[in-house]
């Protein structure tokens, strides 16, 4: 009986699995079929206006990029005051708080930054876009931080108190140190996920169809031109929006891979 | 004269009502190993690391008493005054501590041992590196790392971690130096290294361990402690605390009757 009850678990829980690959698989599989079906490397030589990609591929990349140089030291600060300095109360306050807001869904930052940024300066630009992705980015960076700092054991803050270190010294040299792996994959998984996001970016950077490094107005993006190019009525900007899902799909995978690389190197 | 005199000490855990040590008096003798020993919980390690104010790490911990710590000028200061961070780095320098487990730093064996240097301000690439043989050559580990300095501490066995932490420790010239069970993560080839080195160290620093294992305790120390319950219920050259317990309660645990 127990192994009948056994065998049935294990055949549900293969079930389900299977269940859900199928979906993962036949997502890839449409989205390599079509996606390749468009791809040329002129995408990379053209901007939209010209029919390619690549002033969208570049503003995606600044916009994420400016995003992490905003949200990554605020949220390994913020990380680093909650596990080393912060005590009890206000520390788990500010946990929760992000945890609250890792979970907010993305279209109310993008609602969000619109109306505290957007609005007061007159339009959407590519600062807006990047404020409102570094939103997003913060509280995954606050996360990964305070977990890895968590997982350096305490002889090791220990040791480095006994020897005269300083507390900030300490973290330096030390904690942040023993910790590095952990934060710089936690960190390339952030930025693995807001260079996919377009919530955040629908009213706050637009996207353009000229290649741009002016942050001022409204910023070519990748992810909102999808959105805009799979609304059109013709062929050839659907066929464009398939293209581009490849190569955004293409970009977070290895970003994702490589930080798992990373992890599984160190280890 | 003890280089460490703790004087009617007492010490209290945040948010805990009754102290976890009562009213300690014990000396730390000059160039002399004294063993703390005791059931868990007795209170040993609470008591050595308040030699070096570690505890202050987490804030809250009340202490009573005296630690009066006799420099080698014969200065005399009591350790529970310390309020400064200098003077917290000072004190530090000269009671240095070795864990339970290896703690290397994740950097070069060379900047491990460096690195309390550093911090006493030594900046002279040259000094630092002799400090840093010399220190290596102390804890017998330099003809097995002097070819790779500056490889990570992290490759290191168990046993090198530790002897890497004590030349650290021994690096910045410390007058005395607290071990917090430091064997009792290794092998016993390793322990019979890091016992043999302790006994070596003493010509230079006094030494203060706190250890579960009895026969550690009479191998290499000259005074023993037997603590319980918060209490130190007698302290006495190390040979007759085996041989002779004035104490009842010592005798039962060092005959294994309990611990």
């Amino acid at each position: 009986m127990r192994l009948l009850i056994n065998k049935i678990f294990l055949s549900l829980s293969v079930l389900s699995a299977l269940i859900g690959l199928a979906f993962l698989a036949w997502i890839l599989i449409t989205l390599f079929i079509k996606g390749l079906g468009s791809f040329h490397f002129g995408l990379f030589l053209n901007d939209l206006i010209d029919g390619g990609l690549r002033n969208l591929i570049i503003g995606q990349f600044i916009l994420a990029g400016l995003a992490s140089i905003i949200g990554i030291p605020l949220g390994m600060a913020a990380g680093i005051y909650i596990q080393e300095y912060g005590q009890g109360r206000y520390a788990n306050i500010i946990r929760d708080l992000s945890d609250i807001m890792m979970s907010a869904p993305s279209i109310v930052i993008g609602a969000f930054v619109y109306a505290v940024v957007v609005v007061p300066t007159g339009g959407t630009s590519g600062f807006a876009g990047a404020i409102a992705l570094a939103i997003m980015m913060i509280p995954v960076v606050i996360n990964t931080t305070d977990n890895m700092l968590s997982l350096v054991p305490r002889e090791l803050r220990e040791a480095g108190i006994a020897l005269g270190a300083s507390k900030y010294k300490v973290i330096i040299d030390i904690v942040i140190k023993a910790a590095k792996v952990g934060i710089m994959t936690g960190i390339l998984l952030a930025f693995a996920r807001i260079i996919g996001e377009t919530a955040p970016l629908l009213f706050t950077s637009e996207t353009s169809n000229y290649f741009s490094l002016n942050l001022t107005e409204s910023f070519p993006s990748l992810t909102v031109s999808i959105y805009d190019l799979a609304n059109e009525p013709e062929e050839a900007s659907r066929d464009l929006a398939w293209a581009a899902s490849f190569i955004l799909t293409v970009l977070v995978l290895i970003i994702n891979l490589s930080g798992r690389f990373i992890t599984r190197n160190k280890k | 004269m003890p280089v460490l005199n703790i004087k009617k000490f007492s010490f209290t855990y945040p948010g805990v009502d009754h102290p976890s040590l009562k009213n300690i008096n014990l000396p730390i003798k000059k160039n002399k190993i004294t063993a703390l020993i005791g059931p868990s919980g007795c209170g040993k390690s609470t008591l050595l690391r308040s030699m070096n104010r570690i505890h202050d790490l987490y804030p809250g911990n009340k202490y009573e008493g005296k630690i009066e710590f006799t420099d080698e000028n014969k200065q005399i200061s009591d350790i529970l005054d310390i309020k400064k961070e200098n003077e917290f780095i000072e004190l530090r320098q000269k009671i240095g501590m070795i864990f339970q487990k290896p703690t290397p730093f994740p950097m070069s064996i060379f900047d491990n041992v460096a690195y309390g240097l550093k911090i006493a301000g030594v900046k002279n690439k040259t000094e630092l590196a002799d400090r840093v043989e010399v220190a290596l050559k102390g804890s017998a580990l330099w003809k097995e790392v002097h070819d790779r300095l500056n490889k990570s501490a992290m490759g290191l066995s168990g046993g090198q971690q530790q002897r890497l932490c004590i030349a650290r420790a021994v690096a910045v010239k410390p007058e005395v130096l607290l071990f917090d069970e430091p064997t009792s993560a290794l092998d016993p080839i390793s322990t019979g290294a890091i016992e043999e080195l302790i006994v070596e160290l003493k010509k230079d620093v006094s030494i203060a361990i706190v250890t579960h294992n009895m026969q550690q305790a009479s191998r290499i120390s000259d005074y023993t402690a037997f603590m319980y319950l918060g209490d130190l219920v007698e302290y006495d050259k190390t040979e007759n605390i085996f041989l002779n317990p004035k104490e009842k309660k010592t005798e039962d645990y060092i005959t294994g009757r309990f611990g």
